[in-house]
């Protein structure tokens, strides 16, 4: 755990979890070092007030929130999606692919189907499966509760199930 | 628990954010259950695949120098940013990058070097144990013997709990010696299993969480805890070791 010392020293060795999660929230690289970019300033403007000793979850949040802002100025419509998606979604109960259908899935295959997710499971997934994070860190990162995590957690992963169950069987049927 | 519970944790099971007993009465009921197994199997696949290399997007060198100099013309001193980021030491940053990732990398790693280190003495003590039959100087299943007999043959006082409740009762204990110096070990069995818990006053004064090392075929658990390192090595399943742990601290706290 890293103390709070000087910014550059608390920041600068998350900056691969802040490209990390500004890359897939935007699924561009411009954008996302504007985005990182944008996001260090304002840690930078913010770091007095910063107390903790989670100084990438306390770091992602402020990357997290800069990428909203800047999809809700440059692609709004993203942000609508994920809304959408949320409120007439049902945790999908369809048959379980077969995990060995699973391990066929190739890389491309999960890039891409990472990206289709809307945006709201997109970043609970990324957080927690490549960056690690506690369901805790999340609900904090992501300024929702617990339960939404958990809720968010289990209806991505059944989409992405899917997804890729099928993008596997049909490569398997080739 | 049935089939309905052990299913809405599944998420909750493979993220790592149930307790151990309850992740223990999951896992012994998936073993028997088919439709629960392919469940979890198949949830486990989707998080190897999402795991795999090349979807970690890791920052290019450009970012770093463009994220420094946004920040240099962000901290001008006529801003009034605190004295920690004064326009030198971010000039210095470039070539402080180094120094920082040493700073930061160094001392875990020499940790876990040191931790390597000590793995390998608790666990050669563990095989001499078994090997020498010298798994006890007292043999004695009541706690209220064992933590006496230590006195003033060590200059601290081991935690001595009793786990015969909880299938893990004690056999003994003995006097070793690791990191130079001597130290308590208790054996506790488990079936057939021989656990050895090694404990020596830390001379870090903070608590460490629970690492996990595996040597030679044994498991090694370590804690810190009160100023005390704790050591359980055996052969045991690194599931039922770790109950053993989680014992061993929740009986150490209550008395």
């Amino acid at each position: 755990m890293v103390p709070a010392g000087p910014f550059d020293q608390v920041v600068l060795p998350h900056l691969d979890a802040a490209y990390n999660l500004a890359r897939w929230l935007t699924r561009s690289d411009v954008d996302a070092e504007d985005v990182v970019q944008e996001a260090c300033v304002r840690a930078l403007r913010f770091f007095g007030g910063f107390r903790g000793d989670d100084a990438r979850s306390w770091l992602l949040a402020i990357v997290r929130n800069s990428c909203y802002d800047f999809l809700r100025r440059r692609r709004p419509q993203e942000l609508t999606d994920a809304f959408d998606e949320e409120i007439h979604t049902a945790v999908e109960q369809t048959q379980t692919p077969e995990a060995l259908l699973l391990r066929r899935a190739d890389r491309a295959m999960v890039r891409q189907a990472l990206e289709t997710l809307p945006l709201a499971w997109r970043e609970v997934i990324i957080l927690r499966e490549l960056e690690g994070l506690s369901y805790k860190q999340i609900a904090d990162v992501a300024g929702i509760k617990i339960g939404t995590v958990m809720s968010r957690l289990a209806r991505a992963r059944a989409r992405l199930q899917q997804l890729l169950g099928s993008d596997a069987a049909r490569e398997v049927a080739r | 628990m049935n089939c309905t519970d052990v299913r809405s944790l599944v998420h909750a099971h493979l993220d790592g954010e149930l307790d151990l007993l309850r992740e223990v009465e999951i896992d012994d009921h998936v073993r028997q259950c088919e439709g629960c197994q392919a469940i979890y199997e198949s949830q486990r696949a989707l998080s190897s695949a999402l795991k795999g290399d090349g979807l970690y997007f890791t920052a290019p060198a450009s970012l770093q120098r463009k994220v420094r100099a946004a920040m240099r013309s962000t901290a001008e001193p006529s801003r009034g940013w605190s004295r920690a980021f004064s326009p030198q030491r971010l000039a210095l940053a470039g070539a402080a990058a180094i120094v920082i990732v040493a700073a930061i990398a160094g001392p875990i790693v020499s940790r876990r070097s040191h931790d390597d280190q000590i793995a390998q003495e608790v666990v050669s003590a563990h095989i001499r144990s078994l090997m020498a039959s010298h798994l006890t100087d007292v043999l004695s299943s009541d706690q209220h013997t064992v933590k006496p007999w230590f006195a003033g043959k060590l200059d601290f006082s081991p935690p001595v709990v009793d786990l015969k409740d909880q299938a893990f009762p004690l056999v003994g204990g003995r006097l070793d010696y690791v990191e130079n110096r001597p130290i308590a070990a208790l054996a506790y069995l488990s079936g057939q299993h021989v656990i050895n818990l090694f404990i020596w006053p830390s001379t870090s004064s903070a608590d460490a969480g629970e690492s996990f090392l595996g040597r030679q075929g044994y498991n090694a658990l370590s804690w810190t805890r009160d100023h005390t390192n704790f050591w359980a090595v055996s052969d045991l399943n690194a599931t039922e070791l770790r109950r053993f742990a989680q014992l061993v601290r929740d009986r150490s706290d209550g008395g």
